[in-house]
Formats: structure tokens, C-alpha cells, sequence
């Protein structure tokens, strides 16, 4: 059997592969059943729209240019709102895919090394229940920060800027530049800049501590006005 | 030691060697792969002078340093050390089973139809249509191309296979699992996390194939070149057949089930993940005894490493292979994981892998059959020894200037010092690594600027009408 074909093809080849896709793959898609996939109409929440009708403020004529004027009629606009926002989600995350961001930026936060500290509550697995985690983004090494409660964290214009130039923000990033998102100026984002914008603000919006600040500590009223 | 011993199977009714290996083909894939080689090397350049600041071409699209770091990795994966193991396996198989490959024809169409799938891939990750798991990048359209690629790889070698008689020599059990492994693993990487499953379980499946990618394509055609090449060159047997057993079935059984390692303190089960740590130490016990055996076929013939050079190029891969392996059963425990996860020390890791094992490898065995089959030395077997030592010497300070510099990017983020404290204290290490970086470059150029000359220096009436020399030993 240990060297012949049939016990190479059989019982190594097939055998083990699926042993070990059985016990590693299809044991925890049963044991997530109970939460199916979301899509990504199913994502967008009332953080991530308050986001992205405030790109629209932001930068008006970009987003005029990109997805044109929302209806008049406040319903009507709400349904406009919400279809653009799913496509712009969907495009964003092509784009933060295909740039590679996934590669010096994780998606998760660990129960380990003070990270719940730094970037708020630990990674939970109904986070990922969803078509924008297929394949899942957790990453593998982090250059820049994790993402994951990045949502809300920062105002777009700060995004923006940082998309255009990183170093014009985070003295010594050694993030790339990607100007080809925009139409030449930090404030004039194309139709993927206004995308990846909507997808960065996604991240982490879901969540009940949003927006997330890292050792954020509120200033007394009374500390306030004494300086003033 | 003279070329006269070997020539005994000429006379016997054994087919000869011009009838069995295609040399041209060999010699093909060896080109493609040091071309590919080259693109990755210069992609990891960019990625490299990108981390210190110092990218000079920056703010291009189409050389946006994120979109070549996913090169990088393709490029080696599939671009080198794939057709380095096709071309090699191209001479191995039909000289171990006495029978051709089942096609010829098959065979330039294979080398064509991979070609145009490494191509592709890299075109589509420039135009940034990858997808968004490691080395399953691979653009969404060329995904069924390489699958198909991969069961004509698997036809065109497994016939010969299947033809012979009897129990099957080490290597042929390696190539043969590997050849329905990899059709299996491509299969699950490229399809299961995209179309089918999401989330956690995504994770799963994705640890399992970058996992599966490395221990069940690449270190099988590995293995199975070592105990094919190794007892050539040393003229003898492997010291225990025993050994070779131990090592093939308890690579066969642990390594497929560690693919959740790399995703350790994910929501990923956690008994799931216990059980990949097990299986990841587990595997470090079966390694000992491969590289045991190794090590007992080279007792006391030790001095041949030193002047041999493409045995000297197996032994510092297997030297590597041990020390990532131990570095494997360290890391994976939970501890060690808390600190170095996401950090350069992973990055280290996978250079010494893939690098200082596999490449390091091919490389030897492409110093061993060029010659053999260009019929000519070496142009310069001084830059042979450059070659070495500057690809040894480069790695052995990337990989250990990588690993030290992760411990110092866990301990700053464990400390929560801001984050930019972390990049400046990469700094240094990112600068040495690019240092060590550019001479292992340099020296793959040397590499290929002497197979070049050499070639030149091939007499003309090429391998078909000469008498096949190929068996003669150094």
C-alpha cells in the first residue's frame, strides 16, 4: 500500500486532501449556518448613509459627476441614496482588493497584544457573514494600521487627502500615493475615489462603539472652559 | 569519479536518453523561469525602495507598488518555481519511469498554455483585477485556464507514472501525489473562498490553500527532486528507505491540516486552531527524520559539499529547510503568535521557505543539467560560486534582518506606542533588507548573463543527434 500508485492516488492524494478539507473547511461552514451571508444591500446601515450622503456634501461637483442628482421627491431620494451606495460599496472593494491595500492592512482585531486597546472591540465571526468577506480581507501583515473600525474614525476629507498624498498627514508613511483616484486635487475624487472612500467608512460601521476612537478620553466641560 | 562508469546502460535494451527527456523543452522552462524570477526580483525591489521611501517611479497606476508586491509573490509561485519543477520534471520523470512523457506535442502546448497563464496574470494584477486572497490573485477569467493547465500537467506526467511496474522509486510517490494535490489545491483556493463560502470560513479554507499551496505543490516536487538528485550526485542509495517512508506519509497526512495556522486568533474556531498548531509541531517531528536521512546518505562523504557545487546548493536548502521548519514549531504556538503575527518576522519566514529552500533548489539543479544538456561547461563557474554565495549569503541577511526586525514591530505594538513608532524603527531593517535584497538580484542576473554566454558556447548540432552524455556524473 505505502508504494504503490493506488495508495499515493487514493489514500494520500485524494484521501488526506479531503480529510483535511473536511475537518478544517467544512466544519466551521456548518458550524456558521446559522448566519447566512449578507449582501451587500443587506450591509448598508445608518452610519454608512449618514457617510456617504456626506461625501456628497463634501464634494459636491465629484459626486454630482459620479452617480448625478438625486431625485427630488425625499423617498425617491432615499432608494437613489441607498442603490448608489450599494455599487459604490461594491467598486470600493474591488478597488481596495485590486490596489492590494489588503496587504499592509488587516481586518482583524486579535484577543491579544493590547490590540482591543488600540482599535476597539475584538473581531467576532458575524462581522464577516458577509459578501464583501469572500474571500475574507483579515490580511496577513500590517504596514499601516488595521482597518477594521475605521469607519467614522476619520472625516472623508481627511481619507481624501490621505489617498492623495499620505505623507501630507502621517509624516514618514511609507503608503503609495494613489492620485489616480482623483481628478487631479485631493478635493475632486472620481467615481473609485468616492468608492473607496464609501468602503473605507463601511469598515467597522456595523458596530455598537462607532465611531471607534483609540484611547479616546472625553474632555470635561468644565477642563474646557477653564482654558479658554 | 571519471564520466566512463555510467556508460554501462547504453548497451542494454534500456531506451536511450534523447528518445526519453526533451532536452529543448527543459531548457525552455529554465528560461522561462529565470525571466520570471526576474520580473518578481524587481518587483520586490520597487515594494522594497517603496517601504524606505525612496520608490522612484511613484504615483503611476500601473506601477503602484501594491499591484507589484502581488506580482512579486505570483511571479515566484507560478512563474519560477513552477516551471522550474515543470522543466526539471521534464528530465526526472521519463529518465525514472524509461518512458516519455505521453505527448510531445502536449508537452509545448503545456509549456505554451502556462506561459500565456503567468502572463495573464501578471497583465491583470497591473489593470488591478486581482482578488483578494494570497497567491489566489489570480485574475477571475484565468482561473479556469489554470485549471485546466494544471489536469494536462497531471495527464501528460502521470502517464509515464502509472505505466511502470512495481513498487515506484521515493520521488515518483512525491510527484505523483503532487500532481493530484495541486490540481486539488488550485481548485479549492480559486473558487470554494470567491464563489462559495464567506467570512470565517473563508479564512479557513484560504489558510488551508496559501498553506497547501507551499506543502502540498511546492515542498513535494521539492522533496521528490532531492531524493532523485541527491543520490546521483553522491552515488549511492539514501541512507534508509525506512525514513524516505516515514517522511513521505507523515507529509502526506499532518501538512494538509494546518492550514488554520496561519490565521491563528481569528474568530475561526478555536479548536480548530489548536488542532492546526498540533498537527504544524506534529509535522516539525516527521521533517527531523527526512532531514536525518539526508544527513545519513551525505555521512562520510561530508567533504563533497565543499566542491560540488549543486550538491552544495541541496545541502544549504535542506540546512534552510530545517531551520524553517523548527522556526515553523516555534511560531505557531499561540505565544510566539501574539507577538509576531503581522509582523516582518512572517515575511523573513516565507523568504528563507521560498527562497532558501526551493529556489535555492532549482537553482542547483539548473547548475547541474544546463551544462549536461548544452553539452558545454559553465561560461564561468567562478560567477557559478558568486551565484552561490551571493544568493546563500543574501538571503541568510534578509530572513534573519526580517525576523529580528518583527520582534521589535510586536513588542511597539504591544506597548501601543503610536504607530508611526513602529514604522521608524523599520527603518533600518527595511533598508538592510533591500540592501540583501538587491544582492541576491544582482546575483540572479550573474546567474543568467552566464547561462546566457554558456549557451553561446553550446556547439551547434544540438542534443538530438548526439550521443546522450546526460548520465555522466561530475
Amino acid at each position: 500500500m505505502f508504494e504503490r500508485k493506488s495508495g499515493i492516488i487514493l489514500i494520500a492524494g485524494i484521501g488526506f486532501f479531503a480529510l483535511a478539507f473536511l475537518s478544517n473547511a467544512v466544519v466551521p461552514v456548518l458550524m456558521y449556518q446559522h448566519m447566512p451571508e449578507k449582501s451587500v444591500k443587506e450591509l448598508i446601515n445608518g452610519n454608512l448613509r449618514y457617510q456617504f450622503e456626506d461625501l456628497a456634501q463634501r464634494f459636491p461637483e465629484a459626486f454630482e459627476k459620479a452617480y448625478g442628482q438625486p431625485p427630488a421627491d425625499p423617498e425617491q431620494a432615499s432608494t437613489w441614496y441607498n442603490d448608489h451606495c450599494e455599487s459604490a460599496l461594491k467598486l470600493g472593494h474591488q478597488i481596495y482588493v485590486g490596489e492590494g491595500c489588503w496587504h499592509c492592512h488587516s481586518q482583524f482585531v486579535r484577543p491579544v497584544s493590547n490590540e482591543d486597546r488600540r482599535w476597539g472591540p475584538v473581531s467576532k465571526s458575524w462581522e464577516y457573514q458577509n459578501e464583501l468577506q469572500r474571500p475574507v480581507m483579515f490580511g496577513t501583515r500590517r504596514v499601516g494600521p488595521d482597518l477594521c473600525r475605521e469607519g467614522g474614525r476619520r472625516s472623508s476629507d481627511w481619507q481624501a487627502v490621505h489617498f492623495f498624498n499620505p505623507e501630507a498627514l502621517s509624516v514618514g508613511s511609507p503608503m503609495p500615493r494613489y492620485p489616480w483616484l482623483f481628478d487631479g486635487a485631493p478635493d475632486k475624487p472620481t467615481i473609485r475615489g468616492l468608492a473607496l472612500l464609501t468602503y473605507i467608512q463601511w469598515l467597522g460601521s456595523w458596530h455598537e462603539t462607532y465611531p471607534y476612537y483609540e484611547d479616546y478620553i472625553p474632555v470635561p466641560i468644565k477642563t474646557a472652559s477653564k482654558t479658554e | 569519479m571519471s564520466a566512463g562508469t555510467n556508460v554501462v546502460t547504453a548497451d542494454r535494451n534500456f531506451p536511450k536518453h534523447q528518445d526519453l527527456v526533451e532536452e529543448r523543452l527543459v531548457l525552455w522552462y529554465f528560461v522561462a523561469a529565470l525571466t520570471f524570477m526576474t520580473v518578481s526580483m524587481l518587483a520586490g525591489t520597487l515594494m522594497g525602495l517603496q517601504l524606505i521611501r525612496h520608490n522612484p517611479l511613484p504615483a503611476i497606476e500601473i506601477l503602484s507598488p501594491g499591484r507589484w508586491r502581488m506580482i512579486h509573490t505570483n511571479a515566484i509561485a507560478y512563474g519560477f518555481l513552477a516551471n522550474a519543477f515543470l522543466g526539471i520534471m521534464h528530465w526526472v520523470i521519463p529518465r525514472l519511469t524509461l518512458r516519455p512523457c505521453l505527448n510531445r506535442q502536449l508537452s509545448y502546448l503545456i509549456f505554451a498554455a502556462w506561459q500565456f497563464v503567468v502572463l495573464a496574470t501578471a497583465v491583470g494584477l497591473i489593470f488591478g483585477q486581482a482578488q483578494g486572497l494570497e497567491w489566489g490573485e489570480t485574475p477571475v477569467w484565468i482561473d479556469p485556464v489554470a485549471q485546466l493547465g494544471l489536469l494536462l500537467v497531471a495527464i501528460n506526467f502521470g502517464a509515464p507514472i502509472l505505466q511502470t511496474r512495481g513498487p515506484m522509486y521515493v520521488t515518483l510517490w512525491y510527484y505523483l501525489a503532487a500532481l493530484v494535490w495541486t490540481f486539488l489545491t488550485y481548485a479549492m483556493g480559486n473558487f470554494v473562498p470567491e464563489y462559495f463560502v464567506c467570512g470565517s470560513s473563508a479564512g479557513a479554507v484560504g489558510g488551508l490553500f496559501i498553506h497547501d499551496l507551499v506543502g502540498l505543490f511546492v515542498t513535494p516536487l521539492g522533496w521528490g527532486m532531492m531524493y532523485y538528485f541527491v543520490p546521483i550526485l553522491l552515488k549511492r542509495p539514501m541512507w534508509s528507505h525506512g525514513l524516505s517512508l516515514v517522511g513521505f506519509w507523515g507529509l502526506a497526512f499532518f501538512y494538509p491540516l494546518q492550514g488554520i495556522h496561519h490565521f491563528l486568533y481569528t474568530p475561526i474556531p478555536m479548536f480548530l486552531q489548536y488542532g492546526a498548531v498540533l498537527s504544524t509541531i506534529a509535522l516539525e517531528l516527521v521533517v527531523v527524520t527526512v532531514i536525518i536521512n539526508f544527513v545519513g546518505t551525505l555521512y562520510g562523504t561530508g567533504g563533497l559539499v565543499v566542491t560540488n557545487l549543486p550538491l552544495r546548493y541541496f545541502y544549504t536548502g535542506i540546512l534552510f529547510y530545517f531551520l524553517t521548519c523548527l522556526q515553523c514549531a516555534l511560531q505557531v504556538t499561540m505565544t510566539f503568535q501574539a507577538l509576531i503575527h503581522f509582523t516582518d518576522w512572517v515575511v523573513g519566514h516565507a523568504h528563507m521557505v521560498m527562497f532558501g529552500v526551493f529556489s535555492m533548489w532549482q537553482l542547483g539543479v539548473m547548475t547541474y543539467l544546463v551544462p549536461r544538456i548544452l553539452k558545454t561547461e559553465w561560461y564561468s563557474t567562478k560567477w557559478c560560486e558568486w551565484h552561490y554565495w551571493a544568493s546563500a549569503g543574501g538571503l541568510l541577511v534578509m530572513s534573519g534582518d526580517l525576523i529580528l526586525g518583527g520582534l521589535f514591530q510586536g513588542w511597539s505594538w504591544a506597548a501601543l506606542q503610536p504607530w508611526d513608532a513602529s514604522i521608524r524603527l523599520s527603518l533600518p531593517f527595511w533598508s538592510v533588507r533591500l540592501v540583501a535584497g538587491l544582492v541576491i538580484f544582482a546575483a540572479q542576473l550573474l546567474f543568467l548573463l552566464n547561462f546566457y554566454l554558456t549557451w553561446r558556447n553550446a556547439p551547434r548540432s544540438t542534443s538530438v543527434t548526439e550521443p546522450a552524455s546526460g548520465l555522466a556524473t561530475a
